[in-house]
């Protein structure tokens, strides 16, 4: 009853933030929004009616034409609700409900590679390759973290505790990004063994495809987990070392199991709870840090539109890829929530 | 207690030590760029016109050490001595410029700068002697005709058309043709074979004029090359030694600035909510949840984009973000503290909340703080430095993220432009490794204390 009663708070604190993000969000970009939104009804309106041969005749002189355009554009801004400022409840309301029910509407410069410009067909080709870098990432570093926090930490004081340590926080100084560019230098212009940039040259539609974008995704998928394991294994460390001081591992010592076997089988057990949420929140957290990391190995995906759409003002992709990352990043926050509710039975008691 | 505490464990470990090491190193990088570089290498970063008697993408000069064939270092020679000879009706500034030469390419070019005060048409003639004892005769030149004294400055470039005939008038002392060999190749080669010619060179340039009261103000000559300085320059001539020591004082004014803010203002939060508990405390913490789960780097680079890249600016945009785990820990360290005898004693004692909370608690929580501050400033540079690198930073200010950010725009990466990318990168990790160390130690000695 009381995790119950814990979820529900999480899910409404997350749906809140959800809100206030977008809301954030709108308030930002709104003014330039409506200045770029309006500009799009002039010049719609006006072409229409220029193409129109028979309503072009019509007209005595230019400035008829004129009032007549001046006019259906304002009738068309009143339509779409455009002549209230864009801070009106209404116009909030509005634009919040398209955005929950997932309509962004149509990129101003960006297009798919499909050449789509809807901005919900450009994030779901993009929000894939995001996903498969910075999950397969997340899922080696935690591996490889894992493994030698748990070593390190079953042996304090000894070598590999202290390498592990001291990798850990020196590789967390390190900005992902310049160790990104410092990869490309050595593994893709001095040593030509990864391309520089991670976009493959071949159309998305091509069977080759899918080994090409393989390949470009060595070099990133190398630098993330060089970067972010060290931190992993420390975390994994110092959770290792409280969980070897408790009895029961003093017990099984004593009756002699093996230390190998206590380590990896009933110590690392109990230290589960934390590493699972920790997991969850470092997916999430590294989807923020696609932006710049994407950006460096020109990476396709969500972290590069992203870069993309801010560098031309693609407001309406702007928005909707705040919109899918934020949505990930508490998505990812409630299963964490979750996953420490289930796990950690003091929560229950709580 | 405190801060004496603090500084003494410091200074008994090693890491700690390395750390306030390499802080006072970088404090006292700061303290030089600030007192001996001239500020308007800072303000005029940006201005092309500055740089340009700077060589292009040139190599720190260092790596001739490495080279067995030295590669020529470029040189801004001031004219050693300059002597004048002044007649009734007639004045002579003779300016001599010495460079000892003694690299295994050619040059790339040579430029003479001046600037003169004169009127009338005087005459400039510029000849060099070379350490074989020739001398060659480069350019006679009638400066234009000024009615009224007035100043005057322009540049001669080794690519003139002049200096190319002057030069080969003197083919026939060469062993070999000079005839389609840039004018910099002919002056320092060997006579009998095209190979560079080591020693000392003196330009000569002299200014003859009818006005008695004619002079030059500054001029220089430039030798071109493809080394300079200690870290070299970029694609736009810029000396990167001064933009990362510029660098330098603006990331720990950043880095300090934002955690030192945060921090305080984390704590004051999160005491506060502890302290008073019930509802304030309830909703307080459901308003830190809120800014916790925002994701910080998207809003970060819609602020910049929307709102303003200033400098001042962006390190208030870092502060929202930067106050929520302060806040949460330093909630939870109230809640364990103001249930101890001597903060129920004073409360008997009828003391206000706001005296209670600054005198007794928050000095209790004082060695956590200073931790968090040293460990939270590198994530201030870092992120500030990766969205200058993202281009969304203030480009009035030579940051070192705004360095990379040039380097990457001019793919300094695939062309092997190496000097450009590694240094900026140390500058960063080395800041943030010394708050690293300092706040570990920090940690540990607050911790074994509690």
């Amino acid at each position: 009853m009381v995790l119950r009663r814990y979820l529900a708070t999480r899910g409404i604190i997350l749906f809140c933030v959800l809100m206030t993000t977008l809301l954030l969000t709108i308030m930002l970009v709104g003014s330039n929004m409506d200045v770029i939104l309006k500009k799009g009804v002039s010049i719609q309106v006006r072409s229409e009616i220029t193409e129109n041969k028979s309503l072009m005749s019509s007209f005595k002189d230019t400035k008829e034409l004129d009032q007549f355009i001046q006019n259906s554009i304002d009738d068309r801004i009143k339509a779409l609700g455009l002549d209230s400022p864009w801070y009106s409840p209404n116009r909030i309301a509005l634009s919040m409900h398209k955005i929950i029910t997932l309509d962004f509407g149509h990129a101003t410069f960006l297009s798919s590679d499909a050449g789509s410009s809807r901005v919900s067909d450009i994030i779901l080709e993009k929000l894939p390759r995001t996903v498969l870098l910075f999950t397969t990432a997340t899922i080696i570093i935690s591996m490889i973290g894992i493994f030698l926090g748990a070593l390190a930490g079953s042996k304090t004081g000894s070598k590999i505790d202290k390498v592990t340590s001291a990798f850990a926080v020196i590789s967390g100084s390190f900005p992902v990004w310049w160790i990104g560019m410092l990869m490309i230098f050595v593994f893709a212009f001095t040593l030509h063994l990864f391309p520089a940039r991670a976009t493959p040259l071949i159309p998305p539609n091509d069977p080759g495809y899918i080994p090409a974008l393989l390949y470009h995704m060595a070099l990133p998928l190398i630098t993330i987990t060089l970067i972010g394991f060290g931190t992993w294994a420390y975390l994994v460390r110092n959770f290792m070392v409280n969980v070897m001081r408790e009895d029961f591992v003093t017990v099984k010592k004593t009756i002699g199991i093996a230390q190998r076997k206590i380590v990896f089988q009933s110590a690392l057990k109990n230290v589960a709870p934390p590493i699972i949420t920790v997991l969850a929140l470092s997916l999430s957290g590294s989807l923020g840090g696609a932006i710049i990391t994407e950006a460096v190995f020109d990476w396709p995906g969500m972290g590069r539109l992203y870069f993309e759409a801010i560098s031309v003002m693609d407001l309406p992709v702007i928005i909707g890829a705040t919109y899918v990352l934020t949505a990930f990043f508490l998505v990812s926050i409630f299963v964490s929530d979750l996953l420490y509710g289930y796990l950690d039975p003091r929560i229950k008691t709580v | 207690m405190g801060l004496f505490d603090d500084l003494s464990t410091i200074l008994k470990s090693k890491v700690g030590m390395t750390g306030i090491g390499i802080l006072l190193c970088l404090v006292l990088v700061s303290a030089f760029t600030i007192v001996f570089i001239p500020l308007d290498t800072y303000k005029e970063w940006n201005n092309p016109s500055r740089w340009t008697l700077f060589p292009k993408s040139a190599l720190p000069s260092w790596v001739n050490v490495f080279l067995a064939k030295k590669i020529p270092e470029h040189r801004l020679l001031e004219n050693i001595h300059t002597t004048i000879q002044t007649g009734d009706n007639a004045r002579k500034i003779i300016q001599s410029f010495e460079t000892d030469y003694a690299f295994d390419y050619f040059p790339s070019d040579f430029i003479y700068q001046y600037t003169a005060k004169y009127q009338g048409t005087p005459v400039l003639e510029f000849d060099v002697t070379r350490p074989d004892g020739i001398t060659l005769h480069l350019l006679s030149y009638s400066l234009p005709d000024l009615k009224s004294r007035t100043v005057f400055s322009d540049k001669i470039f080794s690519t003139n058309e002049s200096i190319r005939k002057n030069t080969l008038l003197a083919s026939n002392i060469f062993a070999f043709s000079v005839d389609s060999m840039p004018v910099e190749e002919v002056i320092f080669s060997k006579i009998d074979t095209h190979e560079v010619l080591k020693g000392k060179y003196t330009f000569v340039v002299k200014t003859s004029t009818t006005d008695v009261q004619s002079a030059i103000h500054d001029s220089k000559l430039i030798i071109g090359g493809k080394v300079f300085g200690l870290i070299g320059t970029d694609e736009q001539r810029r000396d990167l030694a001064i933009g990362l020591l510029w660098g330098t004082p603006l990331a720990l004014f950043i880095g300090i600035t934002v955690s030192v803010a945060s921090v305080a203002s984390g704590l004051v939060y999160g005491v506060f909510a502890g302290y008073k508990g019930g509802k304030t405390d309830e909703s307080m913490m459901r308003f830190n949840d809120i800014i916790y789960a925002l994701p910080a780097l998207p809003f970060l680079i819609i602020l910049a984009v929307t709102v303003s890249n200033s400098i001042f600016l962006m390190i208030g945009f870092l502060m929202i973000f930067g106050w929520v785990g302060i806040a949460k820990v330093s909630r939870s360290m109230a809640l364990q503290i103001k249930n101890r005898q001597f903060v129920e004693a004073s409360k008997t004692m009828g003391q206000k909340s706001s005296k209670i909370i600054f005198k007794h608690i928050i000095p209790q929580i004082m060695p956590y703080a200073l931790a968090s501050i040293a460990i939270s400033v590198p994530a201030a540079i870092t992120t500030e430095a990766g969205l200058s690198f993202l281009g969304l930073g203030d480009p009035s200010f030579p940051t070192w993220g705004q360095i990379l950010h040039d380097a990457s725009t001019h793919g300094a990466v695939t062309r092997g432009l190496w000097w450009w990318v590694i240094p900026p990168g140390i500058m960063i990790t080395i800041t943030g490794l010394a708050f690293v160390f300092v706040g570990n130690s920090l940690d540990t000695s607050s911790r074994i204390k509690r």
